[in-house]
This record gives C-alpha cells, structure tokens and sequence, in this order.
C-alpha cells in the first residue's frame, strides 16, 4: 500500500511539472487559436538563455531579468512575422508554422549557445522528505507549489486585470472583441510573452532536473497528451491532464511495465489519452464543437 | 442576321508530339541516370533523394489529399523496413518484390489500426493518434529482440542483400533501378488513386468532412483507405530507405526528425499535389549540400560542423514559415505547373 502511494503521490507531482508546460499551450490556443509547437524551443530558449548569462557570471537576477526581456522581444517578433501574416489560415497551417519556429529557435539558440548539456542549479536540494512511511522528493514538492503558484497568478490575472478581460473577450469571439476596439495584435504579443514566461519557469525547473540540453524541448511532446486528456483551451484541464498522465505513468510503469519488458513511459501517456480522446473527443474540460455545413 | 463569330476554342496544338517527346526523353534521362552521374551522387544523392519522394508521396496521400495531419510517417517506414527484414530472415522462398508488397500490406495494416481513431477524432487531435504510433513502435522494435533477430547492435540488415530472381542489385547501379522501378510503379498507382473515385472522396473529406458525409462520401471508409494506401507507400519507402540507401537501419533511422522531415517535404513541395512530394524531396536533399558549399567557400570551412547543423536548422525553419505564409501551394505551384491556373485551391479549409 505504501509502495502503491509513494509511486501515486511521485507521479503526481512529476504531472504538475507537465501541467506546468501545457498551461503556456492552452494560453495561446485559447488567445489565437494556435496549437503553438514551438513551446517547447521556446522553454529551451529561455532555460538556455539563463544558463549561459549565469555561466558568464551574471548574477542570477540580472539573468532572469534580461531573459525575460529577451522573451518578450521574441513574443512580439513572433506576432508580428509569423501571426500577422498568417491571420486567417486554417489552424493546421498555423500548427505547421510553429513547426517551422521551433526549428528557428533551436537553431538559432543552439547555434549561438551552443548544444552541450549544462548543469543548471537553482538552490534547490533534491532531498527526500519522510511522511511517515511514505518518501517524497522535496525538489518535486517545490516545483508543485511553483506550479500552483503560477496558476493563481495567472487566474488572477485574467479575471482581475484589463488586460485578462480583453484577453478572455478574444478568446471567447475574436470577431466581437475586434469591434468592440480591442487591440488584438497586442492582446497576442502579450499571451506569447506570458506563455514565454510559464515557459521559462518550466523550463529552469525541468532543467535543474535534467540539465539544461536539446532534449529539454522535447517535453512538448510530454505535454501533448496532458492536453488532448484536459483539453486544449481549459486551465484547470491542463492541471487535472498533467496529473492524471504523471500519476498515470509512473502507476503503469509500475504496475504494468514489468509485464511488458519496461520503459513503457514514452508511449503509455499517448496510449491514455487515445482511450480519454473515445470516451470524450474534445477532453475532460474541452468545448465541444459543434460543425456545420 | 450577322452571323457571330465565335472563336473555336483553342485545341491544344503539338502536332510532332511535343509532350510525347518530352516525356520519353524524361525516360531517357532516368534511365541513363547511372552513367551521366557519379557513383557518389548516385549513392548519396539521388536514391535517398527518390526514396524520400516516395515517403512524401505516401503521406501526401494522407495528409494533402485527405487532409488527415500525420507526424506518425517514420513510424510507418519502421514498419515496413522491420516487416521486410523479418520476411526476408524468415520466408526465405519468398523474393524481395513479393517481401516488399506484403512488408507495404503489414505497414498498411498497421496504419490502418492507427487511423481508426480518425474517425471520432479530429484535427490536431489525431496528431496524438500518430504520435503514439511513432513512439510505440520505436520501444516495440528496440524492446523485443526478435524484430532484430537479436543482433548485438540492434540493427537490421538483408544478410543476401538485394538480389532477387537471380538479378543481383547490390550495385549502386542495381539499387538505382530498383527504387526507380518502385517509386515509378507506386507514383502511377497514386496518380489513378487521385483521379478516381477515392482520391475524390479523400479530397471532399479533406475540404470539410461533415459537408462530405452530407453528401454521401462513405467517410469512415474513405479515412481508412487513405490511412492504409499511405502506409503502404510509407511501409515500402522505409524498407527501401532501410536497405537500398543505407544498407542497415535502426530504429534512430525513423525516429520522429523522419517524420518531420517527411512532412516537410510534402509542405515545402506542395501539399495535394503529386508532383509536389518530388520536388520539396528534391529540396530536403539538396538544401544541406547547398548549404554546406556556400559554407565551404564563403567561409572557408572554419565554420565547425554543429554550429553548420544549428544554421541549417534555422534556415529550414525560416523556409517552412516561409512557404506557408508567401506560397502555402509549395514549390508544386511555384514552379509554374499547375494546370488550373486562378483554381486555386484552399488546402485546409477552416
């Protein structure tokens, strides 16, 4: 029983990590409709940006302070060379230029910081905390409150700010925002800056995990399945997502990995989401469309 | 009463054969191909070159023709490359033509099983449903060492190479003509699969599916079809990527870059169209090269080899943007062929 919630609780928190990145997913598909592929190069950019400034004997402040800076400059670029023009594509050619970004992006942040694996320390030890009989790791314990952090920052932004409330007029009809004098072009450059943002807390935290390297962009591949079981325009789906895949796989690896040879995890949250997806095609907190002819 | 005179409308003139001369001299040139190029170029460059082509072909069956978004290509190549290496260790008697056909049904089959979702889901949706292919048959192929026949570095290889019916095509020469023959054979068959019936129902589904289903268009079926002609086509050009141009593959060989590299090519050359797989697989091939000698000589060569990498990658990226924001036909209609001029087609509707 202990065995059964030491793996359940681990897997839980390692899921708040993937909330973490789906949420900067769902801010932008919500805002323009973007399945935005290229957040995972822009978590790496950010997390790589940091580690090099620091390397270079930036204190961490002042590092933090110019990659965000430099997020937000890659937010309005992006908005105005790649969303601008592309207004009123369909979302799958969208999808397919985010494709493209993320290639830009690792290639010009691997190109000028190099591809080396970096070590990356933010303070944090990675001791194990004992409740009772059951061990947690205090690093996923600090990374779940971040994570919650996050989400009432956010929340709060967008029910309590003017800027959240035009950005939930945008995403609930673009059209009707636009003629109310909404200023959509900056409603998008600040969405990208801020999924920039939750990006770049992403992404320090995977990377004082797994250091900092070409394979950290990768995990929007992690956060796919987190979004199509939570559905692609809900926060709180995004959260109950990651936590069911967290949970999900490490229960499956497990449980049911040693009956199928292990290492099942990188298929096994795709296989999940393929059974949540027949049961409920637009996820747990999706909106369902309706078509018409 | 005058009379009107109405212009008879212009019958296309080619009163020597114009176009009948055009494409036997294509031919030709395919044919003789071997003895104008390099044994280099022919290795490196042209076979991978119409392998790719084929790869394209086949998920633009899917993805340009029935609108069905695939990152799933590498792992239908996997399939077929495995399914080949374990008919030919296994089904001795069977010939290499024979192995490929039914290594191209296995990977059809298999792309069949992954498409079945297609029906329910939808869109970005179903980029989960492929996805899940690629990752489960990269750990299904490395797990299990059956599909490798236990080999120590996990990798396939055909132990009597090409041959068959006593031809031996082990030559860059023989692998030349092999893949030109497949990739002619299978072009054609796409060619009247679009113009029939079911590249007409892909197309309507393509356009908008619920309009298609309203009309008649047995949906369901038509999704199906496409999933499996595509993985056919995919299942063949990964057997031949695996042991006419590489001569022995691993699982990195259709990894998920495969994938995206495939759908590249299909964006890059022209969705929906057949001659578009041609030319974005022309693209792919050439652009490193281009690169790498513009580097060479502008440079010098001190630009060192993984930052040359990080550049091509951008300038990949730069072009996708690219092409989909000035140009989302591909170089398919850039190069001035497409017949329907002003019909211009909408690829993905919204």
């Amino acid at each position: 029983m202990n065995m059964f919630l030491e793996t359940l609780i681990g897997g839980l928190l390692a899921g708040t990590m993937y909330s973490l990145v789906a949420i900067g997913f769902v801010l932008i598909y919500k805002a323009s409709g973007v399945f935005n592929y290229a957040q995972g190069s822009l978590l790496l950019f950010g997390a790589l940006t940091f580690v090099t400034l620091t390397d270079q004997g930036v204190p961490a402040l002042g590092a933090i302070a110019v990659t965000i800076a430099l997020l937000i400059l890659t937010a309005i670029a992006i908005e105005k060379l790649l969303l601008r023009p592309l207004t009123n594509r369909s979302p799958m050619t969208l999808f397919m230029a985010t494709l493209g970004l993320s290639y830009v992006v690792e290639g010009v942040a691997q190109g000028i910081m190099g591809s080396q694996v970096r070590a990356l320390n933010l303070g944090i030890d990675d001791l194990p905390i004992f409740l009772g009989d059951i061990m947690i790791s205090q690093f996923d314990l600090i990374a779940a409150g971040v994570a919650l952090a996050i989400v009432v920052v956010l929340s709060l932004l967008f029910n309590r700010t003017r800027i959240g409330i035009q950005l939930r007029g945008v995403a609930d009809d673009t059209r009707a925002a636009l003629s109310l004098g909404i200023d959509i072009n900056r409603i998008w450059q600040i969405v990208w800056a801020v999924a920039g943002l939750v990006g770049l807390v992403a992404g320090l935290l995977w990377g004082a995990r797994q250091g900092v390297q070409f394979s950290l962009s990768l995990v929007v591949l992690k956060a796919l399945p987190v979004l199509i079981i939570g559905g692609f325009t809900s926060i709180p789906g995004a959260i109950v997502g990651g936590l069911i895949v967290g949970a999900g796989e490490s229960l499956a690896e497990t449980y049911i990995g040693p009956y199928l040879g292990g290492g099942i995890t990188p298929w096994f949250a795709y296989a999940l989401a393929l059974v949540f997806l027949f049961i409920r095609p637009a996820g747990l907190f999706g909106e369902r469309q309706i078509e018409r002819v | 009463m005058s009379e009107i005179n109405l212009p008879a409308a212009a019958e296309p003139v080619d009163p020597v054969g114009l176009k009948a001369v055009g494409i036997a001299a294509a031919i030709a040139v395919l044919l003789a191909a071997p003895f104008l190029a390099s044994e280099y170029w022919i290795n490196a460059i042209i076979v991978p070159f119409l392998i790719l082509s084929l790869a394209g072909l086949g998920l633009n069956l899917l993805t340009g023709y029935a609108g069905q978004l695939s990152l799933g290509a590498g792992a239908f190549m996997m399939v077929g490359a495995y399914a080949t290496f374990s008919l030919q260790l296994r089904v001795p008697d069977l010939p290499l033509p024979l192995a490929l056909v039914v290594a191209g049904l296995i990977a059809g089959a298999v792309g069949l099983l992954f498409g079945i979702p297609s029906t329910r889901i939808k869109g970005f949706y179903l980029i989960v449903s492929t996805l899940a292919a690629q990752f489960f048959f990269e750990w299904l192929f490395l797990k299990f060492p059956w599909f490798y026949n236990g080999n120590s570095s996990a990798t396939i290889a055909l132990s009597r190479g090409l041959s068959f019916f006593g031809l031996e095509a082990n030559t860059p020469h023989g692998r030349y003509y092999l893949t030109l023959g497949i990739v002619a054979l299978l072009t054609l068959l796409s060619f009247n699969l679009i113009r029939g019936q079911t590249g007409r129902n892909w197309m309507a589904i393509r356009d908008m599916d619920t309009a298609a289903a309203v009309i008649g268009v047995p949906v369901f079926r038509a999704k199906l079809q496409a999933f499996a002609v595509s993985s056919f086509i995919l299942g063949i050009a990964g057997a031949l990527w695996a042991f006419a141009y590489l001569g022995s593959a691993s699982v990195q060989s259709f990894g998920l870059t495969r994938s995206y590299q495939i759908l590249f090519i299909i964006i890059i050359g022209g969705l929906g169209t057949i001659r578009g797989a041609y030319f974005g697989a022309a693209f792919v091939s050439l652009l490193p090269l281009a690169l790498d000698w513009l580097f060479q000589h502008v440079f010098g060569g001190h630009v060192d080899a993984g930052l040359l990498q990080n550049i091509q990658k951008a300038i990949f990226g730069l072009l996708i943007i690219w092409f989909l924001i000035k140009e989302p036909e591909g170089l398919a209609r850039l190069l001035g062929l497409q017949r329907a001029q002003g019909a211009r087609r909408r690829l993905f509707p919204s």
